[in-house]
């Protein structure tokens, strides 16, 4: 029930945020088209832990905080070796042992070696990822995302 | 309508950043030897490239709406860029593309899905 409400709210948020208009007349056709998308979502049984992830710990923000920084850097190093003069790549796949416990800590890490430039995520493999980086540069930084992402994921239920 | 000469200053200078970024890896696109390490070149378009011409388009708008879609905007871009880069990797894996000059493989560890 927690999660109807939550999926609720964050349609009509975004509902207000996109619509722009704020007539007594079209506030109540966005309060019932949310309200029709909630009913279709939880009558489809498609609201789990997985699309409503309400689980997640706030500091997520602050993870994306220190992701962005942390692309701009592997942007950096990217950009340098397009721009040098001779490319010299030292191309691997490495296998990173994810240390999440649950899918959604697992896809959160995955999206985030490949949001970085220089680290794609190839192949999940049980408990690992197989990551192809361009040189070894790239490799160590992952494992400290690693960490950053298993403190975001466990929360409350 | 006139911005201060200071944002203004600041938003031609993400402009010129992001613009900067999208040449590069475009060039990447060119530069790079093979398919795998080209994804690392459209790594840099997708992230810094629109990062930065976003936040160049949020300080001409200011403090309205059009900066809450554009942030909107960014945050959409964030999550399903990485996930098409994926689905594209991952299609390359399982097709059995191997790439150029490896120096260290532990994909055979795994065993190559049958294609």
């Amino acid at each position: 029930m927690a999660k109807v409400i939550a999926l609720g709210l964050a349609l009509l948020a975004f509902w207000l945020a996109l619509s722009g208009h704020y007539t007594p007349f079209l506030l109540g056709m966005g309060v019932l088209s949310t309200g029709l998308c909630v009913y279709v979502a939880s009558r489809m049984g498609l609201i789990d832990a997985e699309s409503v992830p309400t689980q997640l710990r706030f500091s997520l923000l602050f993870y994306w905080a220190w992701l962005l920084i942390e692309i701009i850097k592997s942007n950096y190093q990217v950009a340098r070796i397009i721009l040098s003069p001779r490319i010299n790549l030292g191309q691997q796949l490495v296998l990173v042992p994810t240390a999440q416990t649950t899918d959604m800590g697992r896809v959160i890490f995955a999206n985030s070696i490949t949001l970085t430039p220089g680290t794609v995520t190839v192949e999940i493999a049980g408990q690992a990822l197989l990551v192809h980086a361009m040189t070894a540069d790239f490799v160590p930084s992952m494992e400290d995302m690693g960490r950053h992402v298993a403190a975001v994921e466990e929360g409350k239920a | 309508m006139t911005l201060p000469y200071a944002i203004e200053l600041a938003s031609w200078a993400c402009f010129s950043l992001g613009g900067l970024m999208l040449l590069i890896g475009a060039l990447g696109m060119i530069r790079l030897p093979d398919f795998w390490s080209r994804i690392h070149a459209a790594g840099i378009i997708e992230t810094s490239g629109s990062l930065f011409m976003l936040i160049g388009m949020m300080l001409q708008s200011g403090l309205t709406l059009v900066t809450l879609k554009l942030v909107l905007i960014g945050v959409f871009l964030f999550i399903a860029g990485p996930t098409a880069s994926h689905a594209i990797a991952n299609a390359a894996w399982v097709a059995g593309l191997k790439p150029h000059n490896l120096k260290k493989d532990e994909g055979i560890l795994l065993g190559r899905k049958d294609s």
